[in-house]
């Protein structure tokens, strides 16, 4: 059964009360083990990769050497030949067979070790999978466990300070209003500010005599008399 | 990363934050350590911030169960899912019985990638509240 569905089951059988855990804590701690012991196999399986792969180079030298040597013994076997030196060319002959034993052996550990390593390798890979695996399966249930802890702390913090969430449509409402008297007041101050600077232009206009002259005694006296005339 | 930094570097920005948000934030004593994040002018709809051992968890609570106008229940799920997607950095969820939406960051985020992270999360909730209300009672 796959993780996801051992946390849905939970769920459907209402394991979300505080306390009562997803998987319990025990087979969490069994379940770690198991990744432990895995990531121990893994290494262990590494290092005798590492060794296989070690004596495979070695065994492919030796390979290489009796290659060489028989070679080698097969001219000196001719050269003795052309000398007509038959004792001497047996004595190289039977050296080269034995060589060829030596290849044939070792050769065949080369196949062996290289076998080997092929199904460490595969061992490896395996295990790495299903160790990211296991390692994944365990943080769905750890977060599913956090994320129930953190809401029914949340849910005591709230109930113990005797203040609640609100629903959703108050709370909007009171955030929207609260923009709304930010924005409104963020008017008004820009309103009043472009108001003073209007002013100080005025009486910078007026104190220069330019725009609307403010009515003095002499110029109603002007006028009324003006009337009168 | 843990709680307690998240919560210095918050309440340490003032009105240097990037994101042009005033953050309060304190932390919730548990089981698990809750990091009650309150935006100023959105105290209403906190945000709360958890650390597990690979991820930050950031939630916002939306509504209850008991909010949701039944006849209205599927429409207001497919509403959800084909948000989902569009929606930055933000995904729904349900905790018990209440809907909230959410985001998930590595550990080794920056701190400015936390404040940008909350920022969204605010914004997309109340973006969403605005949106969705109509599937409420």
């Amino acid at each position: 059964m796959g993780i996801l569905n051992k946390i849905l089951t939970a769920f459907r059988g209402g394991a979300t009360e505080v306390g009562q855990g997803i998987v319990d804590a025990n087979s969490t701690r069994i379940f770690e083990q198991e990744i432990r012991d895995a990531e121990k196999h893994l290494t262990k399986a590494k290092r005798e990769l590492t060794d296989v792969m070690a004596k495979e180079m070695q065994a492919n030298r030796e390979v290489d050497r009796l290659k060489r040597s028989v070679a080698e013994h097969e001219g000196y076997a001719t050269q003795a030949l052309e000398k007509d030196n038959e004792a001497l060319a047996i004595e190289v002959a039977e050296k080269i067979a034995q060589l060829d034993q030596e290849l044939a052996e070792q050769q065949a550990a080369n196949q062996s070790y290289s076998a080997h390593a092929e199904r460490l390798k595969t061992l490896v890979k395996k295990t790495e999978r299903q160790l990211s695996d296991y390692q994944r399966q365990l943080s769905m249930v750890k977060t599913t466990e956090s994320v129930q802890k953190a809401t029914a702390t949340i849910t005591d913090s709230f109930a113990s300070s005797n203040s609640k969430l609100l629903n959703a449509k108050d709370s909007l409402e009171r955030i929207k209003a609260r923009q709304q008297q930010f924005d409104d007041r963020l008017q008004a101050s820009e309103a009043l500010a472009e108001e003073d600077s209007d002013k100080s232009l005025h009486a910078k206009l007026a104190e220069a005599g330019i725009g609307e002259q403010k009515s003095s005694a002499n110029a109603v006296l002007d006028r009324l008399k003006a009337k009168k005339g | 990363m843990n709680i307690h930094t998240i919560a210095n570097h918050l309440n340490g920005l003032c009105d240097q934050s990037q994101t042009g948000f005033q953050f309060d934030c304190y932390p919730i004593d548990g089981d698990v350590e809750v990091l009650q994040v309150n935006i100023i002018g959105r105290e209403e709809i906190p945000v709360f911030v958890s650390v597990t051992d690979n991820q930050i968890l950031c939630i916002s609570y939306l509504w209850g169960e008991d909010e949701v106008n039944p006849e209205r229940r599927a429409e207001m799920f497919e509403t959800m899912l084909e948000l989902n997607i569009p929606m930055p950095l933000s995904s729904f969820a349900k905790i018990d019985n209440k809907y909230v939406v959410y985001g998930a960051l590595s550990v080794q985020s920056s701190m400015e990638e936390v404040e940008q992270e909350l920022a969204v999360l605010s914004d997309n909730c109340l973006e969403v509240i605005d949106e969705l209300v109509d599937y409420l009672k």
